[in-house]
């Protein structure tokens, strides 16, 4: 072990030799700052100011002397004390600074590395835009209703006013349980549930209904047997076209922005007036109609795009369901959640929404909700 | 319905400056769904011209063809050298000639061109070439023939003249998909009426005389049945039976989607499409006596014109004559009386037939024609006079013969049933100002009789409009009369909302869970089969073995609907895989079919009122139970191999916390037991529980089933009863006071037998430590050399805490007593 000036004789200290302790002094000073590591300077602390260090044996030395001489000896060794404290500890901060320093600097890390999360997890963007959609209508006071997927044809069909002979009941759109003599379906559309809020809710009646629903259908990049729409209900007294409008204009706007509807006179056994919603495209806001500069992909630059449908609620569907006309109307409209996602987030082939490639499921995340 | 926009302006007075697009534009705004306008003809452009043949000279070919080189004047200097590979024409006929720079359909340019060792100088055009459909000449057109040879029109032919419009090649169509309820769209006449309203413009109704009172001076005609209201008989007698169809006829009937096939059945289909009454022409010669309407007689078949043998049912509505059925009525003719080359004498039918009727008849034969699709939605049966004239006329102008003044009108126009509504209706459900005159006027344009009585209207509707029945049918019409844009949009007031319901709370707090914890969700299809179960291993007595059955499924393969999620997710990360996503965390949370211990149908309720409470829960008891269930299918890594690390395989571990995270979601706490059920390991399943009822399995998936379904090994899989979770679920919290004590921790390490599973080891020392215990948990598992074979060590740390501080002693006492439950229950020893 190596450290300057460690060997003084002590028995030659004296406190009283004023040269003598500032020299003292002047050798720790230069001992600490001679001192690099931590270490050092603890072995240059312990041989300048320990107990046997030139100034600790001359502070013992003090109580030795006559009083008279006490008093000037002390003063001169707590002054020397002093000076070589303060610079044990500035000498201290330099190098514990120092040491800190070098050791953040070895420390250092590559911050670009691939950390590890748990995996990402996602939601399927079908049922995350029925969530949107829902928690649109819950803000407006509407609740949300559910119903079984494999229903009567009653439900499905008769209280909707598509009776036995109406063509939507062939075997070509419906896919039946067997045996077909126990009417049940599966149900071809979410309408079945304004049957079942009707049937079960007080009035008036707001409710919204998505889910999934069944057709036998072709299997492309359009057509997908199985698929999902949302449905609103709203029954109540005095309930009029306008109010259907009114809903429409508020739910596309909170799902598209700034946009607007349109009603097109169209026919559903189970509303009367019937229409088709189209939604203002939402991408060009009709700039692209007859303007080949600026072609929209969205809307086939048609400036509109069709939604779904709607319209006021047939009296011969409150009436199977036990409600008055004569008292309430109503209004209701259907969309497809896949239509919607298709043009809202630009999904090309439907096939990817029912194939179950966590690609798709992972593609909207944070998006989805 | 496919209208040409000239036929439209034979009967509405559409200003001349209306495009096409406009009127269609138009006739969308009115509540018709106009498809698409198509520009037919516009794809032929350039020089096509009327030529003669001077000369053709038939040269054989070394490819056994023989052409025929031809010299053909075309109103130039000289006639042009064109190489024709036709044969039905001779020198001297007039022919359509395409010279170079023309372009023909499907961008077919003509140029002059080298072959056959000539240049030929432009082609000769058969129908198809010009997108005139095929006209069953197999050759070429032939304009006519000779010096005097004319057009439609009578005008004598002259070479080079513009042969499009000779052709009637130029017109827009509008493609309309008519709805259901508009039947008498289906018709020239109906889509004039509404282009005529929506342009507030003059109609010319084709239909010109009512059916008048019934005789029976002509044809002989027997209605039996009142399913056929009216049937209409008009003799002609004496036409050529070489006439054919004029280019314009022709033109018109294919424009409207038809094919052109002679010159009695082009007529009839011509006026059906003009005035939306179907008809049919009668050979008389091969009439058997008089016609009688009758249902079929058990065993009576028919060959239609389709040449389809048909066996009839008792319901089939039919035309008959005395040797037994010659028509399905209104739906298609039978072939023994179709016209044919040698007929010179027509009896037309015009008659009207009940919509549900021949809606039956059509599904039941699966026969579904032009005839057919108009009686199902409603036919005016007032226009059944004026369009057997209508057709007898056209057939002696182009055919000669005499229409016979001895006609048949059997039956009647139906009275119109007469509707009363309030006055203010339409106003008040559209919400729009729409004051009662409107309605009236709008009403009357329609064709609706209106009668105001005070504050109310009664209705009467016209003949046409068989759809306009109930008040609100009367709402519609107005609505789409004044146009949907006058109402103004107003947001309904809904009374105050509950929010979501505790189930639907639940089930997106524990999708969210599972997407936090790195679950992918995905939607798959819930059709099965016995195969798919057969490849999960699940026995015979399985209740996952009874499914509901399709009746038509999409496919015989899978003709059930799930009982278990595990299918679709198995065949998803089959499909993933195959697209080299190896690391699967997949769910679904979805609905299986569970059918009823006891078997009942569904009954056929009325519509006229509510159904009784008994008939609504008759009704619910048919249908299988429906529950929500969770299943998720694991594979691969769970964390991949990094820098940091190696791969964290995903399996049974993360199949297990998947049923804890559902469950902790919704604040429960589910228990586990080992178990053993298909499609899983016997040795790593778990039934998940919450106390004694088990909601579903978890764990790795068997091996042979892993192999079977080509999954990754040590897939992993469980499947959750997601709506019984949630109802298990406690409503509400309670919020305790927390202590603020420090905590007493006591480590214990037991030495047990290594078949105990560790929740019962874990269960016990709960129950012997007691109220102190704040928290138990596992921290080591160990068997090996260190202790005795058949053993195992499990260790746990124990944390201590109550309402004071607690002594050495008191923790002691807890550990000691936690021990001693274990030591007695499954002989667990300390571990010195």
């Amino acid at each position: 072990m190596s450290g300057p000036n460690k060997s003084y004789d002590p028995v030659e200290v004296t406190p009283l030799n004023a040269e003598e302790i500032d020299r003292f002094v002047t050798e720790a000073i230069a001992a600490f700052a001679a001192a690099t590591t931590v270490a050092e300077l603890k072995e240059a602390r312990i041989a300048h100011t320990g107990d046997r260090s030139p100034l600790g044996l001359a502070n013992r030395e003090i109580g030795a002397l006559p009083p008279q001489a006490r008093k000037d000896a002390g003063k001169r060794i707590g002054q020397a004390r002093g000076r070589v404290n303060q610079a044990l500890a500035a000498r201290d901060a330099e190098i514990s600074a120092a040491e800190l320093e070098a050791t953040l600097r070895a420390e250092r890390v590559d911050v670009t590395l691939p950390v590890a999360t748990a995996p990402v997890g996602a939601r399927h963007p079908i049922s995350g835009l029925m969530d949107l959609v829902s928690d649109v209508f819950v803000a407006m006071g509407w609740e949300i209703e559910e119903g079984p997927e494999a229903e009567s044809e009653w439900t499905n069909f008769d209280a909707l006013n598509l009776n036995v002979d109406h063509p939507a009941r062939t075997m070509q759109d419906t896919l039946f349980l067997d045996p077909p003599s126990d009417h049940l379906v599966l149900r071809t559309h979410t309408s079945p549930v304004q049957i079942r809020s009707l049937l079960n809710r007080d009035l008036p009646v707001y409710v919204l209904c998505p889910g999934k629903v069944y057709r036998a259908d072709e299997f492309d990049a359009t057509h997908v047997p199985v698929f999902h729409q949302f449905e609103g209900l709203c029954v109540d007294k005095g309930i009029t076209l306008g109010h259907l409008k009114g809903t429409l204009d508020h739910f596309a706007r909170a799902m598209f922005g700034d946009v607007k509807t349109r009603l097109r006179p169209s026919y559903f056994p189970f509303t009367e007036p019937s229409a088709e919603v189209d939604l203002e495209c939402f991408v060009c806001h009709g700039e692209s109609v007859n303007n080949p500069d600026r072609p929209c992909r969205t809307c086939s630059s048609e400036g509109w795009i069709e939604w779904g449908g709607c319209g006021v609620v047939n009296p011969r569907v409150l009436i199977a369901a036990g409600v008055d006309p004569e008292v309430y109307s109503g209004f209701a409209f259907g969309m497809g959640v896949e239509r919607t996602l298709m043009f809202r987030n630009s999904a090309a082939d439907m096939r990817d929404m029912v194939e179950g490639d966590l690609r798709f499921s992972r593609s909207l995340i944070g998006q989805a909700r | 319905m496919r209208a040409p926009v000239s036929w439209l302006r034979e009967y509405a007075a559409i200003p001349e400056s209306a495009t096409a697009r406009e009127i269609g534009e138009k006739l969308i705004a009115a509540g018709l769904e106009v498809e698409t306008v198509e520009e037919a003809g516009a794809d032929v452009t350039g020089p096509v011209v009327v030529g003669r043949v001077l000369t053709a000279e038939k040269e054989p070919q070394k490819n056994g063809k023989t052409i025929n080189w031809c010299s053909v004047e075309v109103g130039e200097a000289e006639p042009r050298g064109i190489v024709c590979g036709a044969h039905n024409f001779e020198p001297g006929d007039w022919v359509v000639v395409a010279l170079p720079g023309a372009l023909l359909p499907g961008d077919f340019a003509i140029a002059a061109r080298k072959t056959y060792g000539h240049v030929s100088d432009g082609m000769i055009c058969s129908t198809s070439e010009l997108g005139l459909g095929d006209d069953g000449s197999e050759g070429i057109i032939v304009l006519g023939s000779g010096d005097a040879a004319t057009d439609d029109a009578g005008n004598p032919l002259v070479a080079g003249a513009d042969a499009t419009a000779l052709l009637h090649l130029r017109d827009d169509v509008l493609d309309i998909a008519v709805t259901p309820d508009l039947g008498y769209c289906l018709s020239i006449r109906g889509l004039a009426r509404e282009a005529a309203q929506a342009y507030d413009v003059a109609f010319t109704d084709p239909v010109t005389v009512d059916v008048p009172a019934e005789r029976h001076d002509g044809f002989g005609v027997t209605l039996t049945d009142p399913a056929c209201p009216v049937f209409v008989a008009v003799t002609v007698t004496g036409i050529d039976p070489q006439a054919r169809s004029p280019r314009w006829l022709q033109r018109r009937v294919q424009l409207g989607g038809m094919r052109p096939i002679s010159l009695g059945v082009d007529l009839t289909n011509y006026v059906m499409l003009e005035t939306g009454q179907p008809l049919h022409a009668y050979d008389a010669a091969t009439l058997t006596g008089g016609i009688t309407v009758r249902r079929a007689r058990a065993g009576e078949t028919l060959v239609t014109l389709d040449d389809q043998t048909r066996t009839l049912d008792p319901e089939d509505l039919l035309i008959t004559d005395e040797s037994g059925p010659i028509g399905l009525a209104g739906v298609m003719g039978g072939q023994n009386t179709e016209l044919r080359a040698d007929t010179t004498t027509v009896v037309i039918e015009a008659a009207t037939f009940d919509q549900v009727s021949i809606a039956r008849t059509s599904r039941r034969h699966k026969l579904s024609s032009e005839a057919s699709r108009r009686f199902e939605r409603g036919v005016d049966p007032n226009a059944t006079y004026a369009a057997a004239h209508r057709v007898a006329t056209l057939l002696t102008e182009l055919a000669g013969g005499t229409v016979e003044s001895a006609e048949t009108v059997a039956g009647g126009v139906p009275a119109q049933p007469q509707q009363t509504i309030d006055a203010d209706l339409p106003a008040r459900i559209l919400g729009a100002d729409i004051p009662v005159a409107t309605t009236i006027e709008k009403l009357t344009a329609s064709g609706v009789q209106v009668e105001q009585v005070g504050e109310r209207l009664v209705l009467t509707p016209p003949t046409w409009r068989p759809d306009l029945r109930d008040p609100y049918d009367y709402v519609e019409e107005v609505a789409c009369k004044v146009g949907m844009d006058v109402v103004e949009p107003v947001v309904p007031r809904a009374p105050v909302g509950r929010g979501l319901t505790k189930a639907q709370r639940g089930r997106r707090a524990v999708s969210a869970a599972l997407v936090d914890a790195g679950f992918v969700e995905v939607l798959t299809f819930p059709f099965v089969g016995p195969s798919d179960l057969d490849a999960l291993g699940i026995p015979a007595d399985d209740t996952r073995r009874t499914m509901v059955r399709l009746a038509n499924p999409l496919s015989d393969l899978q003709p059930n609907l799930r009982t278990t999620l595990l299918p679709g997710l198995t065949a998803a990360a089959v499909r993933n895989t195959s697209r080299s996503n190896d690391d699967l965390a997949l769910f679904e949370l979805g609905k299986v079919f569970w059918p009823r211990p006891e078997h009942t149908a569904a009954p056929v309720l009325g519509v006229d009122r509510r159904p009784t409470d008994t008939e609504l829960a008759a009704l619910d008891a048919a249908l299988p139970a429906q529950p929500n269930l969770i299943g998720c299918l694991l594979a691969g890594n769970w964390q991949p191999a990094g820098w940091a690390g190696p791969a964290a395989p995903a399996g049974w571990q993360q199949a297990l916390a998947f049923a804890e995270i559902a469950a902790h979601a919704v604040g429960l706490t589910v228990r586990r037991e080992a178990a053993e059920r298909a499609p899983w390991h016997p040795g790593r399943c778990a039934a998940i529980l919450v106390g004694d009822e088990v909601l579903g399995y978890a764990g790795e998936l068997h091996p042979t089933v892993i192999h079977q379904l080509g999954l990754p090994a040590r897939a992993a899989a469980a499947e959750l009863n997601l709506d019984r979770l949630i109802e298990l679920a406690p409503d509400r919290g309670a919020l305790p006071p927390l202590a603020s004590f420090p905590v007493a921790k006591e480590d214990v390490a037991l030495i047990v037998d290594a078949g105990v599973p560790q929740a019962a080891v874990e269960a016990a020392l709960r129950t012997g430590a007691g109220e102190l215990l704040e928290s138990i948990r596992l921290f080591d598992v160990y068997a090996g050399d260190q202790i005795a074979a058949g053993k195992k060590s499990l260790a746990y740390a124990l944390r201590f805490r109550a309402d004071r501080t607690l002594t050495d002693a008191d923790a002691a006492a807890a550990r000691d007593a936690a021990v001693a439950a274990a030591a007695e229950q499954f002989g667990a020893v300390l571990r010195s």
